[in-house]
């Protein structure tokens, strides 16, 4: 049984098909990617699973246990994280604050949570903000202050959002070396939404094609960026040079 | 139970001073509904204007409804100047922040009322303020009358202004969108100040002619603040239509709960009706969807 | 509805000079009554009811984010129940603070989950507020048996015996009632911020989204600041009943006592600790002051307090959103550090 199975979900906004029964499934200890043109419902299907929306058709199972339709904070309760797409730090707390809330899912005591707030700024690379409003980071720590907040509710899946999006090639590829180790050192299950494609080829070991809201592809990076149907919707012949993994 | 026709003389007494409460709404609906300013101060606007009115017919010995157009005007630039001077550098601040901004300014005007005119009860007396005109069974007090009539008058042609002119158009074309209006080269400060004036002026009619139907005291200010949201919540927001609805379904409601419950229950009845509206249909009986 | 700014120092980087200070300030609040006349005694006594019922006020405010513009309610209810409990009933304070406390929590309950369900916030909600004090206000008028719109009077018994289990006594017992609310009060919140509760109420305020996505059941911690925040004020209704001895609905649910209410935490800092109190402080002394000044220089001035407390909150809510403490804070050396 996969962690995560997405079977047949659909989602609709007054008449817009945003999803379209869209099925996956994640297996655990891996990194699945979502990959598509924007509009493509990428992030719905997000929403989807972290309980932001209902869907109207089909299930979500999270570790065999249906999660559709339960709300944000139950579903953290499960198991499953997120970041989100335009960073939501707690711009008056300090990193090392915003980071102890979310440890505070996992810890019963203040003092815990602090401990295992400073372990993972630690692991992601903050350690040295740790006192620093978080409204004063840059972009870039501000996406590893998210996800660090994210890990510290220890989940077992980690949904990240776009978080490459805007950063240098030095600072993806640093994300991208935490997010691995993440994955081989905690066991996370991770699925993560991109356009860069540098990364996709670097981390996930599936990727799943959206477009139109439904899946038009899915399978291993190397077979999938030679997809005709997914090079026409959206890689383009020119995406294969650019990342051969 | 009160006979029919002192229930009928309630009601329609009580429709003809709706109008005139809808009319302030008007005012609050307008400032409320493009420049999304928060005015708690409006009912001491009202008061203001009472004043006014109190003072020209004691110094100037002018009716109300004569000094109604001078009022209008003046009030008319004050607000310009207002908006554009001084609040409107508080439009971006969030919600709260402007709910107290203007708090603090109703209290400072409000008791700077008290100050200079004290705590007695003025009132105006016209020579016509006890004649009534006959219709049918109903007595209807000339004073009343008038006022409606101003008020009626005074919206309509402010709903002109709004549907056909090209200023008032691009106002309600700041109202939809904001960001599109500046985009689209829209003088939105300049409008915003007309839409602020155009609110005061309405709240200035609406004063001179509510001056001959009531006691005048300078702690009047909250409840008017109080009914005009309310008026405004319960007719939805964004519409004039709607204003005017409210206000005389308040002025109606508060009328016969007068007569039929107790004089002391008429406010009840407003607030009752906005907790059933906030709770039932928020965005108003004419109000557009949930947004 | 996020507040943009908010300090809370709820750790401090001085705790040597904090220590030394609050000590002072202890040292000073204990001995009061015995450095100042009656009257002075009094005027403290009520800014320290006005600390404390604002501080009540700051923790639906600062913590679950709900501008409540008709915290009056509470106070009304808190002091009818307790007060009525005693005239009819002859139950004591120590009781009928209990059923204040109760009433206050159900019906702070009852606001939260219209509120929160039925997602009502901003001016709605804070409308909504008003609308419940009003309806109280007027309802009360017609409740004959706490008394109607002429009034509910507590016998005065003695007042220079000290009745603690009656609660009467002579101004000094009130002035330490109110000290130890307000401490009390103090104390609360400081523990409160520092547990899971103060995280949690942080994280909710900032962004509610983020905090749900963290797990945090943002409706049930509102709920708990809003009730928290009801009951607190229920107290406050049982001080005033007990100390002025004479109710009205007019007075005590009017819309004048709840911007009273929300006056202090403002000016102070909303969302801070000592905000409310610092405050609560600044307005009587200069709002009672100046009257007081005025008074004896020969002119009467009513309204002239008013006044002065909308020029104060207008200078503030202009120049100072975040209150006096923030920066007053920094000037002594505590508050958050910044980078």
């Amino acid at each position: 049984m996969a962690l995560l199975e997405v079977d047949e979900v659909s989602k609709s906004f007054r008449g817009l098909r945003a999803v379209a029964r869209a099925s996956f499934d994640v297996e655990r200890h891996t990194i699945a990617a979502l990959i598509g043109p924007n509009g493509a419902g990428k992030t719905t299907l997000f929403n989807l699973i972290a309980g932001v929306y209902r869907p109207d058709g089909g299930q979500i199972r999270f570790g065999g246990q249906a999660i559709g339709g339960s709300p944000a904070h139950r579903v953290c309760a499960a198991g499953v994280a997120r970041t989100f797409q335009l960073v939501k730090p707690f711009a008056e707390l300090s990193v090392l604050d915003n980071v102890v809330v979310g440890a505070l899912h996992s810890e019963r005591t203040v003092a815990g949570a602090r401990v295992r707030a400073r372990a993972v700024l630690q692991r992601l690379g903050l350690a040295s903000k740790e006192p620093m409003s978080a409204s004063q980071l840059t972009l870039a720590e501000r996406r590893r202050l998210e996800v660090a907040r994210a890990v510290a509710t220890r989940p077992s899946l980690l949904l990240l959002d776009e978080m490459m999006a805007g950063l240098r090639p030095g600072e993806i590829d640093e994300l991208v070396e935490v997010l691995r180790s993440l994955q081989r050192d905690e066991g996370i299950t991770i699925l993560l939404t991109e356009h860069v494609m540098r990364a996709v080829m670097a981390l996930a070991d599936q990727i799943v094609v959206l477009h139109h809201g439904e899946v038009i592809a899915r399978g291993a990076p190397a077979s999938v960026v030679r997809d005709p149907a997914v090079l026409d919707s959206y890689l383009g012949e020119d995406a294969l040079a650019g990342a051969e993994p | 139970m009160p006979a029919v026709s002192d229930l009928a003389n309630a009601a329609v007494s009580g429709v003809l001073t709706g109008t005139v409460y809808g009319l302030m709404a008007l005012g609050l609906s307008a400032i409320f509904g493009v420049i999304r300013l928060v005015n708690f101060a409006h009912g001491e606007l009202m008061t203001v204007a009472m004043y006014t009115a109190v003072v020209a017919f004691q110094r100037l010995a002018l009716d109300p409804f004569v000094t109604m157009l001078g009022a209008a005007v003046a009030f008319g630039a004050l607000g310009y100047a207002l908006q554009r001077g001084f609040i409107g550098r508080f439009i971006r601040r969030p919600e709260h922040a402007q709910m107290l901004l203007m708090i603090a300014l109703a209290m400072i005007i409000g008791n700077a009322l008290l100050l200079g005119f004290g705590p007695d009860a003025r009132n105006v007396q016209t020579d016509y303020q006890l004649d009534s005109f006959a219709w049918g069974a109903l007595l209807l007090d000339k004073v009343r009358v008038y006022a409606a009539g101003a008020a009626v008058l005074a919206t309509a042609l402010l709903a002109a202004f709004f549907r056909l002119t090209l200023t008032g158009k691009a106002i309600r074309a700041c109202a939809d969108n904001p960001l599109g209006a500046r985009v689209a080269g829209l003088p939105v400060a300049h409008l915003y100040a007309v839409t602020f004036g155009l609110g005061a002026a309405s709240v200035a009619v609406a004063g001179c002619a509510m001056v001959p139907l009531i006691d005048v005291t300078p702690g009047l200010g909250p409840g008017f603040t109080l009914l005009a949201f309310v008026i405004v919540i319960l007719g939805g927001l964004g519409s004039m239509v709607g204003a005017l609805l409210g206000g005389v379904i308040i002025g109606l409601s508060e009328a016969l709960a007068g007569v039929l419950i107790a004089p002391s229950a008429k406010s009840m009845v407003s607030f009752g009706l906005l907790v059933v509206i906030l709770l039932a249909r928020p965005q108003g009986l004419m109000g557009a969807g949930r947004r | 509805m996020t507040l943009d700014t908010m300090t809370l120092d709820a750790t401090t980087r001085a705790p040597g000079r904090r220590r030394a200070l609050i000590a002072a300030v202890g040292v000073a609040a204990i001995a009061l009554p015995f450095l100042v006349n009656n009257y002075v005694l009094s005027v403290v006594t009520l800014a320290l009811y006005l600390a404390y019922v604002g501080q009540a006020w700051n923790v639906m405010m600062g913590f679950a984010g709900q501008l409540s513009l008709g915290h009056s309610l509470y106070v009304g209810l808190g002091a009818y129940a307790s007060a009525g409990l005693f005239f009819h009933y002859g139950i004591g304070p120590w009781l009928g603070v209990w059923v204040a406390i109760l009433l206050c929590a159900a019906v702070g309950a009852f606001m939260g989950v219209l509120a929160f369900r039925l997602r009502i916030s901003g001016v709605q909600l804070s409308l909504l507020t008003v609308a419940f004090a009003e309806l109280a206000r007027i309802g009360f008028d017609h409740i004959g048996w706490l008394g109607g719109p002429g009034g509910l009077f507590l016998r005065v018994a003695d007042r220079g015996r000290v009745d603690l289990l009656g609660f009467r006594g002579p101004p000094a017992l009130y002035y330490y009632a109110a000290l130890a609310l307000t401490a009390g009060a103090l104390g609360l919140c400081a523990l409160l911020l520092r547990r899971r509760a103060g995280f949690y109420w942080r994280a909710i305020r900032e962004d509610e989204v983020a905090a749900e996505s963290l797990g945090i059941n943002v409706f049930r911690w509102k709920m708990k600041a809003v009730i928290l925040s009801a009951a607190m004020t229920a107290i406050a209704g049982v001080f005033f009943a007990f100390y002025y001895n004479s109710l009205f609905p007019e007075q005590i649910f009017s819309f004048g006592r709840s911007i009273e209410i929300v006056l202090g935490p403002v000016v102070g800092g909303v969302g801070t600790l000592f905000g409310p109190i610092v405050g609560a402080g600044a307005l009587v002394l200069l709002g009672d002051g100046t009257t007081e000044v005025m008074n004896r220089l020969g002119f009467d001035v009513p309204g002239v307090k008013q006044v002065i407390h909308g020029v104060l909150l207008l200078v503030i809510t202009i120049y100072l959103p975040n209150g006096v403490w923030p920066p007053l804070a920094r000037a002594l050396g505590f508050g958050p550090k910044r980078i």
